[in-house]
């Protein structure tokens, strides 16, 4: 930008005054820095402070640079329209981390020195981010599913009054829901059985204006993305449709697990050993009536829980389903209305939430009999059935004759093919690893029809989490999938119960609309919501490596018919890993790129070998390890003044050039901190933590061609709790600095 | 088997848990156990216990009769209350457990010579005979419960403190011949036969 103008502002509050020479600071901002002002000020955040902030950017100033607390605090009062902001944090980065002795005195101010440098270079390389202009409020959402879940989206979003694409592959609304003679209430009291309102709410569904109901109809393309899928329905007679949506859920439910793999349980042996499912319809059909195959009264009636499931055994579920003790203890009820007995054998009985304790207690109420045991089999005897079972109470094996036996068989998620199978394939081959392939491939060719036909470079449907789910990750990101504005709701997502499909799907509809009205403004979803910079790249430096295409998290980036990377930037979720990837650097943000962060650590004043003053950088995730840190100044935990942290908006985004660049320049240690990655990764971009490790394992050819140790770059998995462990990683660095000696590299 | 522990084994033949339900005092509750197994935990005599009260409560329900009720674990019951005030569902076993005792002496199901039930027969004869208790003869009565010469031993062992009770006057052996009694003796008599009537009438519906 040809009129730049960075202002720079130090803050003497909260103690920084007496630690740190300000006036030093601001001569170090104007003339190092560059900025056309430097004002100091002793409470920067007040009103007074604000103003005069405000008053500068009135007079010209561009890039507003503020030496302060840290980018964490704050945020209100220096969050100013229309300008690059870029932050020193000297409160939590400095004086709270260092003791106020005279002698830590003069390291504590080349820190601050070092940080205002830092912040002003930032600042000289960002840009105001604008949105991208591609973008247009649409406000329908599509709804693939017309179960609880898919009608309670498409209900809660058309009460906002978004427009709702209902789409349904049967010929009827409803699902399993719909199936069930009776359920247990959804309000108190719960101890009671309540009557299946399926019926109403698909005729509310119907009733509604803002939602259009497509029965017999399947996703035949999905294309574009947030604010603007274009998809195109088929109908099963071979007529399609196009629509345009701003976001999608896909609330395409469950299977129960197939009872014939349970042969030892009699699955698929007696008629009379069935599913839970098929009990229910068997009720239904007979309007509360419990009849065997025969169509004689059953009097006995025997509920096995966890069969085939929480299970280590090949081709059983390893999950709990979560809503088959309180359907066993529903469907026990039935049988004691109609006069007869049952008997629930469980091994743990799980029923969630205050609601489910009472129905259970409910259940105890009805006289149905719990018995702790473990079924070792089922046989047929005369005209009924002997169910085999040890009693982990009393300790014995025993035998319960039945008349029918419900096995509790779980859920199986209706998620479309994995994305991931061919890549995963592909790698697989690769290293060799023929057994995993042939294994991958076995579950390739028996992969269901795929339901959104996703036409994105990484494959046509969400990426599956565990066992076929489909969540991001529960914890931190309930609803979302690694594909932005599209939502899963339901069990599909993880097994749930009616009402917990419900609570579910509201909260899938609501995060839809947020995606189509952030979409709209052109900002990130979570977790950088409201961030407007997205990727670009100057094509003429790409070599098509397609780096990026393949390793974004969240399927943003699709190839254009030349090859070339094509951003979807309402897909993109901000976090940068493209960037950390690609090898020419040709990616970047407008308020963040390889050029705010290399010009960050070149701007660090680097003392010579002689000193005794080695530099460490730190290169630290935003998401939680530089939180850690913040907290660590907070809690006065003192760490090595010789650290230069900058933070980072995921370890995935670190390029290596970063790392050559820093023991170029002679920094002495490099230590990254991101995210737990694998199985159970923490990491808020799902994979930019895992890239970055893999990236840095490779680390070790630049260091031995530099001939240095390889010791000197270290990286770390933390979690935002670290407030103590993470100081000491710092410390022992500069420890193992002071071992091995100073990075030759010093000019 | 006496006549009526046939008559209830006909009536809940292979239901246990209902016969339970309907005879034994607070039976109702057993339906109602979680197995959480605090009851047992908690109870200051658990270890000593054949079956803590949460796994007589499983046994009930898979039909176990007659390991129930001529079981010696309900006897064992202090009356501490700790499984009551700690039990999640607030099922009052201490009072099952009582209830579940009587029972078992009722149909003549409890062990022989069970030291509990033995004081309890001895306490209860004394106070229906005398409208008081007369500690001496149920003392003595306890004493030579398991016959002549195992009295003469427990005596013997027991005489310091017998020796000391009787100096300080807290124990007088004239007692042993009549002691002293309640004003209107037979006005407890008629009280107790009312009370008898009562539960006669309440057993022959349960025998029906």
């Amino acid at each position: 930008m040809a009129d730049m103008k960075i202002g720079a502002y130090i803050c003497q509050g909260c103690g920084i005054g007496e630690r740190l020479d300000t006036a030093q600071l601001a001569s170090v901002a104007k003339r190092e820095g560059k900025a056309a002002e430097a004002r100091e000020h002793a409470f920067l955040c007040s009103a007074e402070g604000v103003k005069m902030i405000q008053d500068d950017i009135a007079a010209g100033v561009t890039h507003v640079v503020i030496a302060a607390c840290s980018r964490r605090a704050k945020t209100e009062a220096f969050s100013f329209e229309g300008v690059a902001i870029s932050r020193a944090n000297l409160r939590e980065g400095v004086i709270w981390v260092r003791p106020d002795t005279p002698e830590a005195a003069e390291t504590t101010q080349e820190m601050a020195d070092d940080y205002v440098r830092m912040a002003c270079a930032e600042a000289k390389h960002m840009k105001i981010p604008s949105a991208s202009g591609e973008q247009g409020l649409v406000r329908t959402i599509l709804v693939v599913g017309g179960g609880i879940s898919g009608m309670t989206a498409a209900l809660e979003a058309a009460k906002t009054g978004y427009k709702v694409e209902l789409v349904e592959k049967t010929g009827a609304l409803g699902g399993v829901a719909a199936q069930m003679f009776k359920k247990y209430p959804d309000k108190a009291p719960y101890n009671v059985l309540a009557d299946n309102t399926t019926g109403a709410m698909i005729d509310a569904v119907n009733a509604n204006g803002n939602i259009t109901v497509h029965l017999n109809t399947t996703v035949a393309k999905t294309e574009g993305a947030p604010g603007r899928f274009a998809v195109t329905l088929a109908t099963e007679s071979g007529a399609s449709k196009e629509v345009t949506v701003g976001a999608i859920i896909q609330a395409t439910g469950f299977t129960p697990y197939d009872i014939t793999r349970l042969p030892e349980l009699g699955g698929g042996k007696s008629p009379d050993v069935m599913d839970q499912l098929a009990f229910e319809q068997m009720v239904k059909a007979n309007n509360g009536a419990i009849k065997k195959s025969d169509g004689s009264d059953a009097k006995n009636v025997v509920f096995v829980q966890c069969a085939g499931q929480r299970s280590d055994a090949e081709g059983h579920l390893p999950y709990c389903s979560g809503h088959c003790c309180m359907t066993s203890i529903k469907q026990a009820r039935y049988v004691k209305e109609a006069g007869g007995d049952a008997t629930v054998i469980f091994d743990d009985l799980r029923t969630p939430g205050a609601d489910g304790e009472d129905v259970y207690r409910g259940g105890q109420e009805a006289g149905v009999t719990f018995s702790k045991g473990k079924v070792s089999a089922i046989e047929a005897a005369g005209k009924g059935l002997k169910v085999n079972y040890t009693d982990k109470i009393l300790a014995e094996d025993t035998t319960i004759d039945a008349d029918i036996v419900v096995l509790a068989t779980g859920m199986v998620p209706a998620s479309g093919p994995n994305p991931y199978l061919t890549q995963e394939i592909e790698a697989a081959d690769k290293a060799g690893d023929t057994a995993l392939a042939e294994k991958l491939k076995a579950e390739q060719a028996s992969a269901p029809a795929s339901i959104l036909n996703l036409q994105y470079r990484q494959g046509t449907d969400v990426p599956h989490l565990k066992s076929g789910f489909t969540d991001s990750h529960f914890i931190c990101f309930p609803y979302e999938t690694r594909r932005t504005g599209i939502y899963t709701a339901g069990p599909v997502r993880r097994p749930m119960d009616a009402h917990q499909a419900m609570e579910d799907a509201t909260g899938a509809a609501l995060k839809a609309i947020q995606a189509c009205e952030n979409a709209a403004l052109g900002r990130a979803a979570h977790p950088r919501s409201g961030d407007l910079s997205f990727p670009s790249f100057r094509k003429e430096g790409c070599t098509q490596c397609k780096r990026c295409t393949v390793e974004c998290p969240f399927g943003a980036i699709n190839e254009d018919e030349k090859g070339f990377p094509q951003y979807n930037e309402s897909r993109c979720r901000r976090c940068g890993t493209c960037m950390g990837a690609c090898p020419v650097r040709v990616i970047s943000f407008e308020n963040y790129s390889v050029e705010t962060i290399g010009q960050q650590l070149k701007a660090v004043d680097m003392p010579d070998e002689f000193s005794e003053k080695p530099r460490l950088l730190v290169l630290a995730c935003e998401n939680d390890a530089y939180p850690a840190l913040d907290m660590a100044g907070m809690t006065k935990q003192e760490y090595s003044a010789f650290a230069r942290i900058i933070p980072v908006r995921c370890l995935g985004s670190v390029n290596t050039i970063w790392i050559t660049d820093a023991l170029n320049s002679g920094y002495d240690g490099v230590i990254l901190l991101g995210c737990q990655k694998g199985d159970n990764y923490q990491c808020h971009f799902v994979k930019g933590s895992e890239m970055a490790h893999y990236r840095m394992s490779k680390i070790d050819d630049t260091l031995t061609q530099l001939n240095l140790e390889k010791e000197r770059v270290q990286t770390y998995e933390v979690s935002i709790a670290d407030i103590q462990r993470i100081p000491q990683i710092i410390n022992d660095m500069e420890k193992l600095i002071g071992e091995i000696g100073m990075s030759p590299f010093k000019f | 088997m006496s006549d009526m522990n046939q008559a209830m084994v006909e009536k809940y033949r292979s239901n246990f848990l209902k016969e339970v339900e309907a005879n034994v005092e607070e039976g109702t509750w057993v339906k109602m156990c979680m197995q959480c197994g605090v009851c047992s935990g908690s109870c200051p005599l658990g270890p000593h216990w054949e079956h803590p009260p949460q796994e007589l409560f499983m046994m009930i329900r898979a039909g176990k009769r007659e390991e129930v009720l001529s079981s010696s674990s309900m006897w064992m019951c202090t009356s501490c209350y700790n499984c009551i005030a700690r039990c999640p569902r607030g099922l009052p076993i201490t009072h099952i457990m009582h209830g579940l005792a009587s029972y078992a002496k009722r149909l003549g199901l409890a062990p022989n010579r069970q030291p509990t039930k033995e004081f309890g027969q001895i306490f209860w004869d004394s106070i229906a005979k005398n409208g008081r208790v007369n500690e001496l003869k149920i003392g003595v009565g306890l004493y030579f419960m398991n016959g002549f010469s195992q009295g003469i031993k427990n005596a013997l062992a027991g005489r310091e403190l017998g020796m000391a009770m009787m100096k300080s006057k807290r124990m007088n052996p004239m007692e042993y011949f009549g002691g002293h009694k309640c004003k209107d003796l037979s006005g407890i008599a008629k009280m107790l036969k009312k009370a008898e009537e009562f539960e006669a009438e309440h057993i022959t519906k349960f025998g029906e």
